[in-house]
């Protein structure tokens, strides 16, 4: 009996994950304004040039 | 220093940084050396000058502490508290828990390097530290959990960067595998048994070594790879949905794959056949990270030919990607078979430690050095440029020679006769090894000498910033 429930318990648990990665995926590709959301966290990392960074002036130097 | 003129600027804590920063230059010459003496061992057994300190059995856990523990993780910690405070645009949570993890960081190195060359073990792999440097780790680790989590959590920003999460990850289950699997019975000071036996022990061990690799060695260094290639690039991560998706597969996924480590052994056959197919199954999310990683630089490949530290950063990630597919073909059991205990197995550890660990360390710093000290540049890119090279032909001639001896050695080991012995002894493996013991020795002498040039050329730009504030200063109190 014990076999049993551990197996459908396998089953029902890998099913599970399955499900959560695949709304993990649909999270990810499936919502055109979570992509321009996306696009923008893709961008923050280059802020420093226009925000109050202390590394502004070294960092705009590389850029000339 | 900027910082200092303009008072609404975010006042970022780069001590602690700058710290860690130096030290993982300086634990990386240190662990390297003790490897390439330890490559020297192998061919010259009388390097061990009849000391027992010296000898091969307690400098190789040695070796593998200092690169791993203090080069590694010295490279995430400083790596990490830059990346969480530039992106979350807000000071460290704490400076003095910051300055904590370095120096209790610090002391546990150099218990280590005490400790473990007076033949003091738990013989554990990758955790061979007795119960009270344990217990100091799991301390510093806390203050660390502590220190990067409250920095997200007062963050000025709405987003968290990727490469948060992926340091977020590693830190949380280093926290966990350590403390899971160092729990021990103390007999005396230096000595503790596990509270694990048989092959519950193994399995434990082998739960917290190959997520050593997978969170700290892996998840800790994509991290780095999220914030590094594009700033370095300077151009966004080729695919931040991908991102989202690499995490949660990556993470989901590595936790399964410890018992590779145990094919034949006494460990439960459905276990080992479990984590086979995860091993094996975890290719998918490893190769999508690669991918978003050097497809970053699509459409601007041309930045390759001029910036040797850009080569580091994605050289790195083609490490990475070779030796994510050959750790899967070597999880399966028939190809195990042949390559377990082999010098194969030595040869995939440093394809991963030294060409994707060690490069996108390398890269990730010489873009950080300059930066943490007022300058725009690195002191000269023609070094960076040797360096590179010296490192790529290091790697190179180490783990082809580890390939060809390993696969050499599995052959001669299953060998047998028409009537069923052995066709060669083991010492007759152990003598034919030697030749491309001596090419991996001769690979790790060009690592060696490029970590050297990387430190000249950090000193010299770090005097640079000493020069200039010393101007600034003349200039201001004139």
């Amino acid at each position: 009996m014990f076999g049993l429930d551990y197996g459908t318990w396998r089953g029902v648990y890998t099913v599970l994950v399955f499900v959560l990665f695949i709304g993990v995926v649909w999270w990810a590709f499936g919502s055109k304004r979570r992509k321009k959301q996306f696009d923008e966290a893709a961008n923050s990392i280059f802020d420093e040039q226009d925000s109050s960074v202390n590394s502004k002036k070294q960092e705009s130097k590389n850029h000339e | 220093m900027m910082s200092q003129t303009s008072p609404q600027e975010v006042e970022y804590n780069l001590k602690v940084v700058r710290q860690f920063s130096i030290m993982t230059i300086i634990w990386g010459i240190v662990g390297m050396t003790v490897g390439v003496l330890i490559a020297a061992q192998l061919i010259w057994p009388e390097l061990n000058f009849n000391t027992p300190w010296l000898t091969y059995s307690r400098l190789r856990p040695l070796h593998t502490n200092a690169v791993i523990f203090a080069f590694g993780t010295s490279a995430l910690f400083a790596t990490s508290y830059y990346v969480v405070q530039k992106t979350c645009k807000v000071r460290l949570f704490s400076d003095n828990l910051a300055a904590f993890t370095f120096w209790g960081w610090q002391a546990v190195i150099i218990a280590a390097v005490i400790t473990l060359p007076m033949g003091l073990t738990s013989s554990k792999e990758y955790a061979e530290l007795e119960w009270p440097i344990d217990i100091l780790i799991a301390v510093t680790w806390i203050a660390y959990v502590i220190v990067f989590f409250g920095t997200l959590v007062k963050r000025k920003t709405s987003h968290i960067y990727v490469a948060n999460w992926f340091y977020g990850a590693f830190i949380i289950t280093i926290a966990v595998l350590h403390i899971s699997n160092s729990m021990a019975v103390p007999v005396s000071f230096g000595k503790s048994y596990s509270i694990y036996s048989g092959a519950v022990d193994a399995m434990m061990q082998w739960w917290y070594g190959h997520n050593a690799v997978g969170f700290l060695l892996t998840a800790g260094f994509l991290g780095m790879m999220y914030y590094f290639v594009p700033k370095q690039a300077e151009r966004p991560v080729y695919s931040y949905r991908l991102s989202v998706v690499h995490f949660w597969g990556l993470i989901s996924l590595y936790i399964w794959a410890g018992p590779h480590h145990l094919h034949y052994t006494a460990l439960p056959d459905w276990t080992q056949n479990l984590g086979m197919v995860m091993s094996v199954v975890l290719f998918v999310p490893s190769w999508g990270g690669m991918i978003n990683g050097i497809m970053t630089l699509s459409g601007a490949w041309h930045k390759l030919k001029t910036d040797p530290i850009l080569r580091f950063l994605i050289v790195s990630l083609s490490f990475y990607g070779m030796s994510t597919f050959e750790g899967p073909m070597m999880a399966i059991k028939s190809v195990n078979a042949l390559s377990h205990y082999t010098d194969w197995t030595i040869g995939h550890v440093h394809s991963g430690a030294l060409g994707w660990v060690a490069m996108i360390t390398i890269g990730a710093l010489y873009h950080l050095i300059p930066r943490l000290y007022g300058q725009t540049q690195i002191h000269s890119l023609r070094l960076v440029n040797i360096h590179f090279w010296l490192h790529t032909i290091g790697v190179v001639l180490y783990i082809v020679a580890m390939w060809i001896s390993g696969v050499m050695q599995g052959l001669m080991w299953r060998a047998v006769n028409t009537d069923g012995t052995l066709t060669y002894s083991f010492v007759e493996g152990v003598q034919a090894s030697y030749p491309f013991w001596f090419v991996r020795f001769v690979g790790g002498l060009f690592i060696v000498a490029g970590m050297l040039l990387m430190a000249y050329n950090c000193y010299k730009t770090i005097r640079a910033e000493k020069q200039l504030t010393a101007t600034d200063n003349a200039a201001q109190s004139a």
